[in-house]
């Protein structure tokens, strides 16, 4: 009875990651093909890493992207946070229902309605206004924080809900005015999650295709549209070239990450022996 | 909402260990104290800034933008750019020469040509059935992850994240080189020799809603495991003492108990999936009736931005009544005491 | 002329000299919250150097009359003073009073000794004497050689001396202490206890302490201000408050107690009679008391003050007969309950002097309760 039901998890467990990461090795081994057919195999080679790093179309877009994702992230991590803050601490001021709906319906919302409402606020006001004059960079910068401000809000939030708030109390007790409680105690016990929330925003960036291809204008490609435009076309070595460079920055990205929590959680372990025995 | 914002917050907890030791660094290096000081002597009205920015743009870029839309599906085409009218038309000089352009008629449109209501119910139907197949796949993984041992199920959920942080659009694209004539899984199934021709299945329903189920799967996975790895295990022992057989009580205390985990899960890949543009285009047919598609394709390719607005309008409120049904029940559950 | 010698009780106890001025005065004090009445029109004066403790169920109040003197909260109506000074529009980073919480909320970023000097950093006061203060003030709570370590790497005991350095280091006109030992296990908390009022007497720093364990407050405070449903109800000496508690909530409140309800039917200025149904001979109470004749009143005996005996007492009144219902053994002393002819369970505890009793006492067996004239208090509802 007992070995059945470890049989059945166990083989749902190898069934499922297989269904997920089947898919993404198929690419890293392919883009190791010496066949031009990309699906066929046809020995090993590197030229479609030669392709892509000929490809200036792609290292544009890519430079381009990552702007973007580094200016987005940095707006948004600082719009979130603030909105954050006055969603979990500032208690019921007014318009607070409409800042946590405007904050958490961009979660939920389906990207082409995103992409479309803001294309059309911007062609409002580039025509009320002047500004912004022409769609680009500037235009999905504005778009992508619009977006992703609501990931860094729900993650401050979460995280403001679950500190103590006695700590706040305490350092305005032994006599720190509001700014310096919370630049000296509030932001460093929240910041791993505004760091969290910051790679998330880049993320969320550099994945984007469908609202920056409303708000892009010509000239102004992100990696994920000149993607978009050559995969329509079929499958191509270069794209599984950069896929697998993509997955191998994660890949060390999250085993680093995965290291340094199990060695901090060793070292906490020891501390906590370490005072206990001490008593 | 709330379980969803955890759902979503959950997507980060892996980086944050990382993050918390980088930070740990940084708090040597920035000069906060001097920030601070600074800061008081300019005598920042802290509070009033911090709630003004956010919602400043946040109104500006997220609820006027709904407005223009809204707008704008009332609105006549014309070829100019913007390739709308105005709503509202001076004729003359006075007042009463005012001209009303509201057209009503683009919803008509949308009601009377049998391609958009099908696009609608066609794209509800794939997301459901999608969802259904997520939640089945995706509930035994999160109930064997949740049941495993300590060391494991942080390293089990780690890698249910880590597909995330790639390209969505290059997972998608990694089904188009398996499911075409010549592609992976053809070319084993004809080696197995369980066919003798390739299948066609990409550009097929199929591959659609291979492409959601795949993709959507962690969104399914990481609510499920949260409620899942909360229950208590001795329910369970209470239930089996009682004299329950294991798969009862499966069904009448565990699948009761991740209640919150499958309406937060089924929600997270259904309202997406209606909307979802990428896999339909990609791996669909080219006469997929999505209504992101749809959506999409009047835009860019028609320019026919009143009737593309009409369509994000009526998307919305289609999408209305789920979000909103499925706050109310979260809110119910919370008031219980669940969660 | 020569100054008048000042009454050495008044020094001890500074609540029994109508001259002397209060430290912190609170007067008249309301808090709302929304429809709830958290605080309700309290006045209380508490003295220099004083232990004070406030004493209370959960959501009777005391936390946030504690909040209210750090700060935290405003009063709805009615004005605090400390030394004298309204702290009305007085925010919490400006008053001299500090406050170590329940949580100890000590700052997970920093180390000891930064928690411990944050206070004097605000200050803005120079390295030097921060670091000289901070490192008497660890000496003074025998942590000195933790300075460097964060405080998850100490235990509960030793978080709960950072917190209160912390606290102490700006040297407060008034520390707040909301259930300062609520976080220790119970032989800990017992040496904890005996060393806050060692700290307290050395230092002379006046501590106002929010608790709802009735022990610590009889151990630690010199007077007890017992709270409920947002009022004080009675304010006195941990020996008056269970001696002479002047209504029945604090007599259940405070220890065990047994209450009869009665009339009175003698009422003398040296002593009074009361007539109780549930007993069979009336009540002499050997001191005055002030009520109403004819009214519905209780007297509250303890039940240790209870004397049992195999046969009947000398005695003409104060006694009643009954039959043992309960043993429980509790090793230093034994509990009985007996049920009286009326019905009535009266509770009555027996230090367990000798290994072996003489009178030897069983269920079912019937006894014989007494009580001295100077045990039965009366108390109003």
């Amino acid at each position: 009875m007992k070995s059945r039901t470890a049989w059945f998890r166990l083989s749902s467990l190898v069934l499922g990651f297989a269904f997920l990461y089947i898919p993404i090795l198929s690419l890293v081994v392919y883009s190791f093909n010496k066949s031009k057919l990309v699906t066929v195999w046809g020995g090993f080679s590197t030229q479609g890493y030669g392709k892509l790093f000929e490809n200036t179309q792609i290292l544009d877009a890519a430079g381009l992207s990552l702007r973007i994702a580094a200016i987005n992230a940095t707006g948004a991590t600082i719009l979130g946070t603030f909105a954050g803050i006055a969603l979990a601490r500032f208690g019921q001021f007014r318009g607070r229902t409409l800042l946590s709906g405007m904050t958490t319906a961009p979660l939920v919302m389906p990207d082409v309605i995103t992409g479309l409402s803001l294309l059309l606020m911007f062609v409002a006001m580039e025509q009320a206004l002047g500004w912004p004059a022409g769609r680009g960079m500037t235009t999905i910068t504005i778009a992508h924080i619009t977006l992703t401000l609501s990931y860094v809000t729900v993650i401050v939030q979460s995280r403001l809900a679950s500190m103590d708030i006695a700590l706040e109390e305490a350092a305005m007790d032994l006599g720190a005015r509001p700014v310096k409680v919370f630049l000296l105690v509030t932001l460093p016990i929240i910041a791993p999650a505004l760091a969290s929330g910051w790679l998330l925003a880049f993320t969320i960036s550099l994945d984007d295709m469908v609202i920056a291809s409303f708000v892009s204008g010509p000239g102004s490609s992100t990696l994920p549209m000149v993607i978009y435009s050559k995969v329509r076309l079929g499958v191509s070595p270069d794209i599984n070239a950069l896929a697998t460079i993509m997955v191998g920055l994660v890949t060390v990205g999250v085993l680093l990450t995965g290291y340094l929590m199990f060695r901090r959680d060793r070292l906490r372990q020891r501390d906590r022996q370490l005072s206990e025995s001490l008593g | 909402m709330k379980l969803e914002q955890q759902v979503r917050a959950s997507r980060v907890a892996g980086f944050s260990a990382a993050v918390q030791f980088i930070l740990q660094v940084f708090h040597y290096i920035v000069p906060y104290h001097w920030v601070a000081s600074r800061l008081a002597r300019w005598g920042v009205k802290g509070q009033r800034l911090v709630v003004a920015l956010p919602y400043l743009w946040l109104l500006l870029f997220f609820f006027i933008p709904f407005l223009i839309v809204l707008k704008i599906s009332f609105s006549l085409t014309q070829l100019s750019m913007p390739p709308y009218q105005p709503l509202v038309q001076w004729t003359g000089e006075q007042l009463n020469q005012l001209r009303l352009n509201i057209n009503p008629g683009n919803f008509q449109y949308l009601w009377q040509d049998s391609l958009y209501l099908d696009a609608f119910l066609n794209s509800i139907k794939v997301a459901g059935i999608a969802t259904l197949i997520t939640l089945l796949i995706g509930y035994p993984m999160a109930y064997a992850i949740a049941r495993s041992s300590v060391q494991w199920r942080g390293v089990l959920m780690m890698m249910v994240i880590l597909p995330f942080w790639t390209s969505f659009l290059l997972r998608v694209y990694a089904w188009i080189g398996i499911l075409k004539n010549n592609g992976l899984l053809n070319n084993f199934l004809l080696w197995l020799g369980v066919i003798d021709e390739p299948m066609v299945m990409l550009q097929t329903n199929f591959a659609v809603y291979l492409g959601i189920v795949y993709s959507y799967l962690p969104f399914m996975i990481m609510p499920l495991y949260a409620t899942l790895e909360k229950m208590d295990l001795t329910l369970l022992e209470a239930a089996k003492d009682l004299g329950c057989r294991p798969l009862r009580a499966f069904l009448t205390i565990t699948v009761p108990l991740s209640m919150p985990g499958i309406v937060a899960g089924c929600m997270l890949v259904f309202i997406p999936a209606v909307g979802e543009f990428v896999i339909p285009s990609l791996l669909g047919p080219s006469d997929s009736l999505m209504i992101g598609k749809v959506l999409w394709t009047e835009f860019f390719n028609n320019r026919d931005w009143p009737v593309a607005s009409a369509v994000a309008i009526a998307l919305l409120l289609v999408l209305v009544v789920p979000m909103v049904c499925f706050q109310r029940a979260q809110a119910r559950t919370a008031e219980a005491g669940e969660a | 002329m020569a100054p008048t010698p000042i009454d050495p009780v008044f020094v001890r106890e500074p609540w029994h000299d109508p001259k002397a001025e209060p430290y912190i005065r609170i007067e008249q004090v309301t808090k709302r919250f929304g429809e709830f009445v958290a605080v309700n029109e309290v006045s209380l004066n508490i003295y220099r150097s004083e232990l004070f403790c406030l004493l209370g169920g959960s959501g009777c109040g005391k936390t946030t009359l504690l909040r209210m003197l750090a700060g935290f909260e405003q009063p709805s109506s009615g004005k605090i003073f400390i030394d004298g000074v309204d702290m009305s529009d007085i925010p919490p980073y400006e008053r001299p009073v500090n406050m170590m919480f329940q949580s100890y909320a000590l700052f997970p970023h920093m180390t000891v000794e930064q928690n411990v000097g944050f206070g004097l950093k605000m200050e803005a006061k120079p390295k030097s004497e921060i670091a000289d203060r901070v490192a008497d003030m660890l000496k003074l709570v025998s942590m000195s050689q933790y300075g460097k370590r964060k405080p998850h790497q100490l235990s509960g005991g030793q978080r709960q001396r950072v917190a209160l350095a912390r606290a102490l280091i700006k040297q407060p006109k008034l520390l707040l202490l909301d259930e300062p030992l609520g976080a220790l296990d119970k032989k800990l908390r017992e040496h904890t206890q005996f060393e806050l009022v060692n700290l307290q007497e050395k230092l002379g720093v006046t501590f106002v302490v929010v608790t709802h364990d009735q022990e610590e407050a009889m151990t630690l405070a010199t007077r007890i201000g017992v709270m409920d449903h947002g009022r004080i109800v009675q304010v006195g000496t941990p020996k008056e408050i269970y001696e002479f508690p002047q209504s029945k909530f604090v007599a259940e409140f405070i220890g065990s107690v047994n209450v009869f309800e009665g009339q009175l039917i003698d009422d003398q200025s040296d002593h009074v009679r009361v007539a109780c149904p549930e007993l069979d001979c009336p009540v002499y109470i050997s001191h005055g008391i002030s009520s109403a004749p004819k009214a519905t009143l209780w007297v509250a005996i303890r039940p240790e003050k209870i004397e049992l005996s195999l046969v009947p007492p000398a005695q003409q009144e104060n006694w009643a007969r009954g039959v043992i219902k309960e043993i429980a053994y509790l090793g230093d002393l034994s509990v009985f309950l007996i049920r009286l002819n009326s019905g009535k369970t009266v509770r009555v505890t027996r230090p367990n002097r000798w290994r072996h009793e003489d009178e030897h006492m069983t269920w079912e067996q019937e006894v014989f309760l007494h009580w001295h004239d100077t045990s039965p208090v009366v108390v109003s509802a």
